[in-house]
C-alpha cells in the first residue's frame, strides 16, 4: 500500500495474526480484535479488558488473563465511567460492546468521563453501521461516527479490514488518549495483502486515479469502492480509492489533494448520510471552495427491513451498483459544467 | 488556609474545636461565593461542609503540596454542583489560594460552577449527576489491580442524584467486584432543584437501598463531626464489601432563613444578603434527630 509511511509495528507479537489475515479472503474484525487484544495484553500489563455481557462465553482474554477481565454486565454507562476511573490509575482499558450500546446509550459518559478528561480509554465497538442486519435498529449504529466526531479529543477510527484493525489496535494501545474503533460483525473482505501502514489521521491511497476519487470508510464501503473502481476502469474511468479509516482527526490534506487531482469525489459509508464521512469530507470541500462531491450512505432512515447484511447494504444505497451509478452521474455533470468554478 | 493544612496526612490530629472553626471559615467562603454575580448551589454546598471538612482534615490520605501523590486516597465529588463548598475546603486545606475564590466563574478562571479538570486536588470534573460512583468503581478496581492496598476511594453523592440509574449500576458493580476500598457518602439533605426529594421522586429510606445492594451502611448526623469521623474512619465496615455512609443533613445549613428550604438549591445573594448571612452564620453542630 502506498500513501502512508507506517512506523514499524512495535514489540507486540501480532505477526502470526497478520500472516493469517494476509492469506485470508475474508476475516472478521471482531475476531481479529479478540485475538489482537490478547497479544497486546501479553506485552503490556497495563491493558485490561472490559465487557458488558457481550464478551462471549469462551472469551479468550478472560481465559488468558482472568484477573484483568471485567464483565460489567448489562450496565454500559457504568462500564464507560469505570473505564475512565481505571485509566486514572494508569491502566489502559479496552472497552468492548456493540456500537449502539456504547455510543448511544453511554454517550454522556463518553463525553464527560472519557473525552473531556482525555482518559486513556479505548472503546472498541462491534456491530457498527448496519452489521447487525436483521437484528434491527436496536442493534444498528448509523449515528455513532457523527456523535463522536463532535467530541473534542476523540480519535475516531473505522478500519477497512481485519489487517488494518490489528494495526489500529496496536496504535491505540501505544498512543495516549481516548479512541473509538468501529468494527462490524461478519467476516468482510481482506483488502490489505500486506501491512496497511495505519497511522491515526492519515488516509490510505488504495488506488490511484485522476477522473474521480472514491472516498470510503469501513469494512464494507472500502471493498465496495475497490470493486467499483475496477468496474469503472472497464468503462475507461480512472477512479482513485482513498481509505479514510480515520474519521477524526480527518486527513484534510488528503481530501484537498484528491480534490485538486480529480476535482470530483464520491464518499461511501455505512452510516447515516448525516454527520459521518460524507459530512466530514463535505466540510473540507466546501471550505476549499472547489470540487464536486456526492455522498452515499444510509439515507437518514432507520433500517428496519429484513434481509442479509449484503442485501440490506445494497437496499440502502451502499453497493457497487450505487457507487458506479453515482460516479457516472457526477462525471456527466462535471464535464457539462467543466467541473471547476 | 488553616494553619495545620500543609503536608501529607490522613488526619492532622486537630482538636475537636478546630473542625468547627474550619467549617465556619468554609461557610464564610461559600456565602461570599453566593454573592458573586454567578451565584452558586448554596443549599447543597452548605449541607456538605462537615462531610468535606471531615474527609479533607481527618480521613483522606493526601498531600496538598503534591496533589498527584501516588499513595493518596482518591476523592470523587460526584455532587459537582456544590462546587462552592469543594473550592472552599480546597482553600482551607492548602490546594488553592484564598484569593482564587474571587475568580469564581470569572473570565479565564477554571473555578467554574461545576469543577473542571484543571483544579489542583480535583481528580475528576463532575456536575452531571450519576457519574461519580462509577468513576469510583473504576478507580477502586484499578487500585486493586495495581496492588495498591493503601489507597481508598471516597465518593460524595447528593441524594437527588440517587435518582440516576447509573448510580445503581455502580452500586451493583462495587458489590460484585468486592470493592472494600470504596466508600460512598450520601448527602441526604432532602432537597433537589425542583423541590423536596420526596415530592419530586421519592427516595424514602436511603440506607436500606444500599444494604439491599450488598453494601455495609451507616447512617450518621451529617453535621456532627465526631459522628462523621467515627463513621468515615471505620471503613470498610466489612472485608470485601463497599461502604456507604448516609449523612442526614440540612440544606442551607448555617444560614438563617434558608435552612431546610429546598429553594436554597441555587441562589445569588445581594451584597446586603451576604453581610446579613455572614453576621448570622450559626455555629455548626449536630442537626439533631430526624
Amino acid at each position: 500500500m502506498t500513501g502512508r509511511t507506517g512506523e514499524p509495528v512495535s514489540a507486540y507479537d501480532t505477526g502470526t495474526i497478520l500472516a493469517g489475515l494476509y492469506a485470508a479472503d475474508v476475516a472478521s474484525c471482531r475476531e481479529a480484535y479478540r485475538a489482537t487484544l490478547v497479544e497486546l495484553a501479553a506485552a503490556d500489563e497495563r491493558i485490561v479488558c472490559l465487557e458488558a455481557d457481550l464478551g462471549g462465553q469462551r472469551n479468550s482474554f478472560q481465559a488468558r488473563f482472568p484477573d484483568r477481565y471485567y464483565n460489567f454486565g448489562l450496565a454500559e454507562a457504568n462500564m464507560v465511567s469505570a473505564a475512565a476511573g481505571l485509566a486514572a490509575t494508569g491502566l489502559v482499558p479496552f472497552v468492548h460492546t456493540m456500537a449502539n450500546f456504547v455510543v448511544a446509550r453511554a454517550c454522556e459518559q463518553i463525553k464527560i468521563d472519557v473525552a473531556y478528561h482525555q482518559a486513556n480509554v479505548k472503546l472498541v465497538a462491534s456491530y457498527g453501521g448496519i452489521a447487525g442486519a436483521a437484528f434491527g435498529p436496536t442493534h444498528h449504529a448509523t449515528e455513532d461516527l457523527a456523535i463522536l466526531r463532535a467530541l473534542p479529543g476523540m480519535a475516531v477510527v473505522n478500519p477497512a479490514d481485519a489487517v488494518e484493525t490489528v494495526e489500529v489496535l496496536v496504535a491505540a494501545a501505544t498512543q495516549d488518549g481516548p479512541w473509538y474503533v468501529r468494527l462490524g460483525r461478519d467476516p468482510t473482505p481482506v483488502v490489505h495483502r500486506q501491512a496497511s501502514g495505519f497511522r491515526l489521521g492519515t488516509a490510505g491511497v488504495l488506488r490511484a486515479g485522476t477522473d474521480v476519487t472514491l472516498v470510503a470508510s469501513g469494512q464494507s464501503p472500502v471493498p465496495i469502492a475497490l470493486e467499483a473502481a475496477e468496474r469503472l476502469a472497464e468503462e475507461g474511468i480512472a477512479a482513485g480509492v482513498l481509505n479514510m479509516s480515520t474519521l477524526k482527526p480527518l486527513d484534510t490534506a488528503a481530501v484537498a489533494a484528491m480534490v485538486r487531482a480529480s476535482g470530483a469525489a464520491v464518499t461511501i459509508e455505512e452510516h447515516n448520510i448525516i454527520g459521518g464521512l460524507g459530512s466530514a469530507v463535505a466540510e473540507v470541500v466546501a471550505e476549499l471552495g472547489y470540487g464536486r462531491l456526492v455522498r452515499l450512505g444510509v439515507p437518514d432512515t432507520f433500517v428496519d427491513q429484513g434481509g442479509t447484511y449484503p442485501v440490506l447494504l445494497a437496499r440502502y444505497g451502499v453497493s457497487v451498483d450505487a457507487l458506479v451509478a453515482a460516479v457516472r452521474r457526477l462525471l456527466t455533470h462535471k464535464h457539462t459544467t467543466g467541473g471547476m468554478p | 488556609m488553616h494553619p495545620a493544612a500543609a503536608g501529607p496526612s490522613s488526619g492532622l490530629g486537630l482538636e475537636a474545636d478546630a473542625f468547627d472553626e474550619i467549617a465556619r471559615r468554609v461557610r464564610r467562603h461559600v456565602v461570599r461565593i453566593a454573592g458573586t454575580p454567578h451565584g452558586c448551589h448554596l443549599g447543597g454546598a452548605l449541607s456538605c461542609v462537615e462531610i468535606l471538612v471531615t474527609l479533607y482534615f481527618d480521613v483522606l490520605r493526601l498531600d496538598p503540596l503534591d496533589p498527584r501523590w501516588p499513595p493518596r486516597d482518591m476523592f470523587v465529588f460526584s455532587k459537582g454542583h456544590a462546587a462552592a463548598a469543594l473550592y472552599s475546603v480546597l482553600v482551607e486545606r492548602g490546594y488553592l489560594a484564598e484569593a482564587s475564590l474571587s475568580t469564581y466563574c470569572a473570565a479565564g478562571s477554571t473555578l467554574l460552577g461545576h469543577p473542571t479538570r484543571h483544579i489542583p486536588g480535583v481528580e475528576f470534573a463532575t456536575g452531571s449527576m450519576g457519574h461519580g460512583l462509577s468513576l469510583g468503581v473504576g478507580v477502586a478496581l484499578g487500585l486493586k489491580r495495581r496492588g495498591n492496598s493503601e489507597s481508598r476511594v471516597f465518593v460524595l453523592l447528593g441524594d437527588g442524584e440517587l435518582q440516576e440509574g447509573s448510580v445503581w449500576e455502580a452500586a451493583m458493580a462495587a458489590h460484585h467486584f468486592g470493592l472494600d476500598n470504596l466508600c460512598a457518602v450520601v448527602d441526604r439533605n432532602l432537597g433537589q432543584n425542583d423541590g423536596a426529594t420526596e415530592s419530586i421522586m421519592r427516595l424514602g429510606e436511603v440506607a436500606p437501598r444500599w444494604q439491599a445492594f450488598g453494601w455495609g451502611v451507616r447512617t450518621v448526623d451529617g453535621h456532627d463531626f465526631p459522628a462523621l469521623r467515627t463513621a468515615l474512619g471505620a471503613v470498610p465496615y466489612a472485608a470485601g464489601t463497599p461502604s456507604a455512609v448516609v449523612a442526614r443533613t440540612v440544606k442551607g445549613r448555617g444560614v438563617a432563613g434558608i435552612e431546610g428550604d429546598p429553594r436554597s438549591h441555587y441562589m445569588t445573594l445581594s451584597a446586603r444578603s451576604v453581610e446579613r448571612a455572614l453576621r448570622g452564620l450559626r455555629n455548626t453542630g449536630p442537626a439533631g434527630p430526624p
